[in-house]
C-alpha cells in the first residue's frame, strides 16, 4: 500500500490547517517536561515545565531562537537525549495511553520511528554514506515489521514515489552523495513516513535548503500529512515556514513556553512581548527602505568574468570536463553602495568572491581600486587586501580561537605595516565601540562571545584597514533573526561612517531586498537579471527571479499563495564536457539600466 | 580503475629507481669493505685487488651502478658475495616465510587493536577505556625485541604452549606474528577509537537511532564501516613498519625469513643482497599501500580513484 493511496480513508477526518480537532484525544501530549544538563556547577536547565497537546492532522510549530530548547524538546520525546549529561527531570510525555519517559530503552526502540519518526536539519549528514539509499529505507522497515528483504526493498519503492523523487527505481541503488540535498531530504521523508507514524517530528527540516527546494519539500510534507493524517511536530526559527505550515504556534525562549496561540491570532494579536520583538525582526519582502541614489565611481569592476574548474580523467590525468562556475560575468560596484548577489547553492555567487580577492584564477578582467587583478604580481596583491576584504558566514570558524579577539582585528594592520602597538590598539578599541562592543573585550577570546558578538568583531577587523569594499558572504545566514536583524542595522550604520561598498552575498531574498541598492540574480554561474532593488524586487522580469521571490515563506497566515505549478525537477549540472558549454546569455537592458537575460540558461526554466 | 592502476605501477617503478640509487649511494660510500670481507683477514693485498677486480668494484660508481641497473631490468639482482648464489634465488627461498609472518601480524593487530578500539569507543570515560589507552601507550612504547623476549619467556619456556622458536607449524608462527603485530595493535586501538567516538557523534548515528534500530545494528552496519577507513589506509603504511620489525623478531625467534637474510647481509657487507632485500622490501609497501587504496572505494562509495 502505498502512502497516497490511503487518501480516501483518511483525508476526510484530517484537516491540516484548521486546528486541533475537538473530541479527539490527543495523539501526544507533553505535561510539565523539564529538561537539564549536567555541568560542573551542577543542573542546568535546559527545557522548564513545558506542556502542550498535538492532535491527528494537526501542525504545530515550536519557534524559538537557537538556545531556547526546542530541539532538546524534539530529542526528549524521540528518547534520544545524549546520555549520560542530558536527561528529563520532570514531567511526562505521552504517546496515546504510554509514557515515554518511564519506557525502558527497549522498548523506546519499537516506538521510536514506527509510531514517532523524526527528519533532521542536515539532509547532507543525516544519512549514511556508505550505504544504499534502498538499504537504508529497506531496514527501517524491517525494523519494525518481519517483512522479507524483497517485500521491504518493495515497500521502499512506494515510499520514494510518495515522495515524488524521480527515477525512484533507480534512487533505490545509489548512494546519498549522488543525491543533492533536497533529494536526500525526499528520501528523510519517505523513510520516516514508510511506517505511517502517528507523529512526525521535523526538525529544522528545510533550513539547509535552498529557497526553491524549501517550497518543495513545504509542499510536500503538506500533502503528506493531508493524505496521511500524521501530526507533525515542525520546529523552526523561520517564522514564513510558521506562517504557512502551522495549525498552532509554540514561542520558546530559553527553555520555556513564551506563547502558545493558533497561528492567526499569534501573527494578528501576539500576546507576549518577545513574540512581538521575533515578528518585527524577521526581513519581509517588500519592506526595503528606499536610499538615496549612490555615488557613480565604482570600486570594483568585474568584466566577462569565467571561472571554471577542470575535471581530469584518464590514463594520463587529461582535463575531460570543466565545472562551468562563472560564466561571462560583468557588473561593478559602486563607492558607499551595496551591490547584492543572489542565488541558490552552486549558482556561482561565492566563487565571484573568491575570484575577486584572487583566490581562484579567473578569465577576465576584474578591476579592485583601479588596479587590475591579473597584471599584480604578489606585493601588488598583498596592497589589494588593503582595499577589499571579506566576513564570511560561520563566525565561529572564521576566528582563531587562541588568539585574542583585540590581537585578531589588529592583525591586518601588522601584516600591513600600519602604526605601532599604541595606535593600533587604540584603533582597535574605536573598532570594538563602533560594532557595539566595548574596549576592555579587547583581551577575551573568541568563545567567550556569542555568534552575534563573534560576527561584529569579524566586521572590526574587515573593518580595521578602512577598506573600499567588503565581501560578505552570506554574512547573516547562520544567526538568528532578532541577531541578524541587529547585524544588518550595523552594516547599515558603518556603511554610512565609512562609506564602504559591500559586495553582498546570499540566498536569502528578503535580507537582499532589505539591505541591498542594487541586486544580481544569478543562475547556473550566469547573470539573469540585475537592475536597482526596486527593478528586480518591484517588477521581477526573469522567470527564475520570479521563481525565487515566489519561493521564499511569507510571515503571514493571511497571505494567499497564487496558485502556480508545484516545483519539481532538479537544477541541471554545471559540469559540460570540453569544447561543449552553456547556453549564453544577453542581458538586454529593459528601461533604467535594468538588465534581464533574453536567452534562457535553462530552458526547462521559462516554462515554470 | 585500470587507468588508475596502470598510472600508480608506473610511478612505482620510479619509486623503486631512486630507492635503488640511494641505497646504492649509502652503500658505496659506507666506509666498510665488501672485499675485505670475502677474501678473510690473511689475505694479500694481491689477492685482494683480484677479488675487486672481478667484482667489478674498483670501477667508477656510475659504471658499478649502470651495471646493476642493467642487470635489474633484466630480473638480474646479481649473485652474493659470500654464498655465491643468485640473490633472487635467495630471496624466493626465504619470502614465503616473511609474508606468512607479515599475515599474521596484520591479522593479530587488526583483530587486537579493532575489537579493542571499538570496545574502549564504546566504553569511553570509564576504567576499561582508561586501562585500555594505558595498555595501548605501553605496546606503542615497548621495543619489539623486549616484547618478543617476553612473550617468548612467559607461553614458550613458562607455560609451554608454543614452541621456543622455528618454523613449520601454527604455533611456531603464534608468538612471532603477535609480537610484530602488538605494536601495530596500539596504534590501531587508539585510531579506532577516536574515529568511532567522531562517527557515533555523525548525523546519520541519530538517524540511525531514530529509525529504531538495535544498539548492535548501529554500531555494526552504521557505525564501523566508516569509522575503519582511516584504518584500512594505515594498513599499508604498516608493511613499512613491518619491513623494520622483521629483521628483529626473524632474529629473536630464529624465523628463516628474508629479515635474518638482510641482518646477515648487512653484517658481511654482502651488497647484492641487501640491495636485493630493500628493493622488494619497497615494492612490498609500495604494493601494500595501492591495495590500501584499491579497498577503499568498496567501503565507501565516494572515494574515487583518479
Amino acid at each position: 500500500m502505498t502512502l497516497a493511496s490511503d487518501a480516501e480513508t483518511t483525508g476526510a477526518e484530517a484537516h491540516p490547517g484548521a486546528g486541533p480537532a475537538p473530541g479527539q484525544p490527543p495523539v501526544l501530549s507533553v505535561e510539565g517536561l523539564s529538561i537539564s544538563v549536567r555541568t560542573e556547577a551542577g543542573l542546568k536547565p535546559l527545557v522548564n515545565d513545558l506542556s502542550f497537546t498535538l492532535r491527528r492532522g494537526e501542525t504545530l510549530c515550536i519557534a524559538g531562537e537557537s538556545g531556547s530548547g526546542k530541539s532538546i524538546t524534539a530529542l526528549a520525546i524521540m528518547g534520544l537525549l545524549p546520555p549520560p549529561a542530558v536527561r528529563i527531570t520532570g514531567g511526562r510525555i505521552r504517546l496515546g495511553e504510554t509514557d515515554l519517559t518511564a519506557l525502558p530503552e527497549a522498548r523506546m526502540r519499537t516506538i521510536r520511528g514506527d509510531r514517532i519518526a523524526m527528519i533532521f536539519q542536515e539532509p547532507m549528514t543525516s544519512l549514511n554514506p556508505v550505504l544504499t539509499i534502498g538499504a537504508q529505507l529497506a531496514e527501517a522497515i524491517r525494523a519494525h515489521e518481519p517483512v522479507s528483504r524483497g517485500a521491504a526493498r518493495a515497500r521502499a519503492l512506494d515510499a520514494l514515489r510518495a515522495v515524488r523523487l524521480s527515477q525512484p527505481e533507480h534512487r533505490l541503488n545509489q548512494y546519498p552523495h549522488e543525491l543533492s540535498g533536497g533529494m536526500r531530504q525526499r528520501v528523510m521523508i519517505a523513510m520516516a513516513l514508510a511506517l505511517r507514524p502517528e507523529v512526525l517530528i521535523a526538525d529544522e527540516p528545510t533550513t539547509a535548503l535552498d529557497v526553491t527546494v524549501q517550497r518543495e519539500v513545504l509542499d510536500l510534507l503538506r500533502d503528506l500529512q493531508r493524505d496521511t493524517g500524521t501530526a507533525i511536530i515542525l520546529i523552526t526559527h523561520d517564522m514564513g515556514v510558521v506562517a504557512e505550515m502551522a495549525s498552532r504556534v509554540i514561542v520558546m525562549r530559553h527553555g520555556a513556553m513564551v506563547e502558545q496561540a493558533p497561528v492567526h491570532r499569534l501573527f494578528s494579536r501576539p500576546e507576549a512581548e518577545y513574540t512581538r520583538q521575533l515578528l518585527a525582526a524577521v526581513p519581509r519582502l517588500g519592506q526595503g527602505a528606499t536610499r538615496e541614489a549612490v555615488a557613480d565611481r565604482p570600486v570594483a569592476r568585474v568584466e566577462d568574468v569565467v571561472v571554471r574548474f577542470p575535471l581530469k580523467a584518464g590514463l594520463l590525468g587529461r582535463t575531460t570536463h570543466h565545472v562551468h562556475a562563472v560564466e561571462h560575468v560583468s557588473f561593478d560596484i559602486r563607492k558607499g553602495e551595496t551591490f547584492a548577489l543572489v542565488g541558490e547553492s552552486g549558482c556561482g555567487k561565492s566563487t565571484i568572491a573568491k575570484a575577486m580577492v584572487g583566490l581562484v584564477p579567473h578569465e577576465g578582467r576584474i578591476e579592485v581600486a583601479g588596479k587590475v587583478l591579473s597584471d599584480l604580481d604578489g606585493a601588488g596583491r598583498k596592497d589589494l587586501r588593503r582595499h577589499i576584504q571579506m566576513v564570511f558566514q560561520d563566525p565561529m570558524a572564521a576566528l582563531d580561537p587562541r588568539m585574542t579577539i583585540g590581537d585578531q582585528i589588529a592583525e591586518p594592520l601588522v601584516i600591513h605595516g600600519i602604526g605601532d602597538t599604541e595606535s593600533r590598539s587604540a584603533r582597535v578599541a574605536d573598532l570594538l565601540a563602533r560594532v557595539g562592543l566595548s574596549a576592555d573585550q579587547m583581551t577575551r577570546y573568541p568563545h567567550e562571545f556569542s555568534g552575534g558578538q563573534r560576527q561584529r568583531i569579524c566586521i572590526a577587523r574587515a573593518l580595521s584597514l578602512q577598506p573600499d569594499l567588503i565581501i560578505a558572504d552570506e554574512s547573516v545566514s547562520a544567526l538568528d533573526v532578532s541577531v541578524q536583524a541587529r547585524v544588518l542595522d550595523l552594516l547599515r550604520t558603518l556603511q554610512r561612517e565609512f562609506g564602504v561598498a559591500f559586495l553582498f552575498i546570499s540566498h536569502d531574498m528578503a535580507v537582499v531586498e532589505n539591505i541591498s541598492d542594487r541586486v544580481a540574480v544569478m543562475y547556473l554561474g550566469q547573470i539573469v537579471e540585475m537592475g536597482l532593488r526596486s527593478q528586480v524586487f518591484g517588477n521581477p522580469q526573469h522567470p527564475y527571479t520570479r521563481r525565487l521571490i515566489e519561493a521564499v515563506p511569507v510571515p503571514d497566515p493571511a497571505h494567499v499563495r497564487p496558485p502556480s505549478p508545484r516545483l519539481t525537477g532538479e537544477v541541471p549540472s554545471p559540469v559540460h564536457a570540453v569544447g561543449s558549454g552553456p547556453v549564453r546569455v544577453r542581458l538586454v537592458d529593459i528601461g533604467g539600466g535594468h538588465m534581464v537575460a533574453s536567452g534562457d540558461p535553462a530552458p526547462a526554466l521559462s516554462a515554470g | 580503475m585500470p587507468a588508475y592502476v596502470v598510472r600508480r605501477l608506473l610511478v612505482s617503478v620510479l619509486i623503486l629507481l631512486g630507492v635503488s640509487f640511494i641505497t646504492f649511494v649509502l652503500l658505496y660510500v659506507l666506509p666498510a669493505d665488501p672485499v675485505r670481507q670475502i677474501a678473510g683477514r690473511s689475505a694479500t693485498a694481491e689477492t685482494v685487488e683480484n677479488i675487486r677486480r672481478e667484482l667489478g668494484l674498483d670501477r667508477p660508481f656510475i659504471v658499478q651502478y649502470g651495471r646493476y641497473l642493467l642487470g635489474l631490468v633484466q630480473g638480474d639482482l646479481g649473485r652474493s658475495y659470500l654464498q655465491k648464489t643468485e640473490v633472487a634465488e635467495l630471496i624466493a627461498s626465504r619470502l614465503p616465510a616473511t609474508l606468512l609472518l607479515m599475515l599474521g601480524a596484520i591479522l593479530a593487530e587488526l583483530a587486537l587493536g579493532l575489537t579493542l578500539g571499538i570496545l574502549a569507543a564504546l566504553r569511553r570515560g570509564t576504567m576499561l577505556d582508561q586501562t585500555l589507552m594505558m595498555a595501548s601507550f605501553v605496546t606503542v612504547s615497548a621495543p619489539q625485541f623486549v616484547v618478543g623476549l617476553l612473550l617468548l619467556y612467559v607461553f614458550a619456556v613458562k607455560l609451554g604452549w608454543f614452541p621456543i622458536g622455528g618454523y613449520g607449524t601454527f604455533a611456531h608462527l603464534v608468538l612471532p606474528a603477535l609480537t610484530l603485530g602488538i605494536l601495530g595493535s596500539g596504534w590501531y586501538s587508539r585510531m579506532m577509537r577516536s574515529s568511532m567516538i567522531e562517527v557515533l557523534r555523525a548525523d546519520f548515528i541519530r538517524t540511525a537511532r531514530a529509525k529504531g534500530l538495535t544498539r548492535a545494528r548501529v554500531i555494526l552496519v552504521h557505525a564501523l564501516p566508516n569509522a575503519v577507513l582511516p584504518v584500512i589506509a594505515m594498513i599499508g603504511i604498516d608493511i613499512g613498519i613491518f619491513m623494520g620489525g622483521i629483521v628483529v623478531v626473524e632474529s629473536v625467534f630464529g624465523w628463516p625469513g628474508i629479515g635474518q637474510l638482510a641482518w646477515q647481509a648487512i653484517q658481511r657487507v654482502d651488497i647484492p643482497i641487501i640491495m636485493g632485500v630493500t628493493l622488494v622490501s619497497a615494492l612490498a609497501i609500495i604494493l601494500g599501500n595501492l591495495l590500501a587504496d584499491l579497498v577503499a572505494p568498496f567501503i565507501d562509495p565516494r572515494i574515487k580513484l583518479k
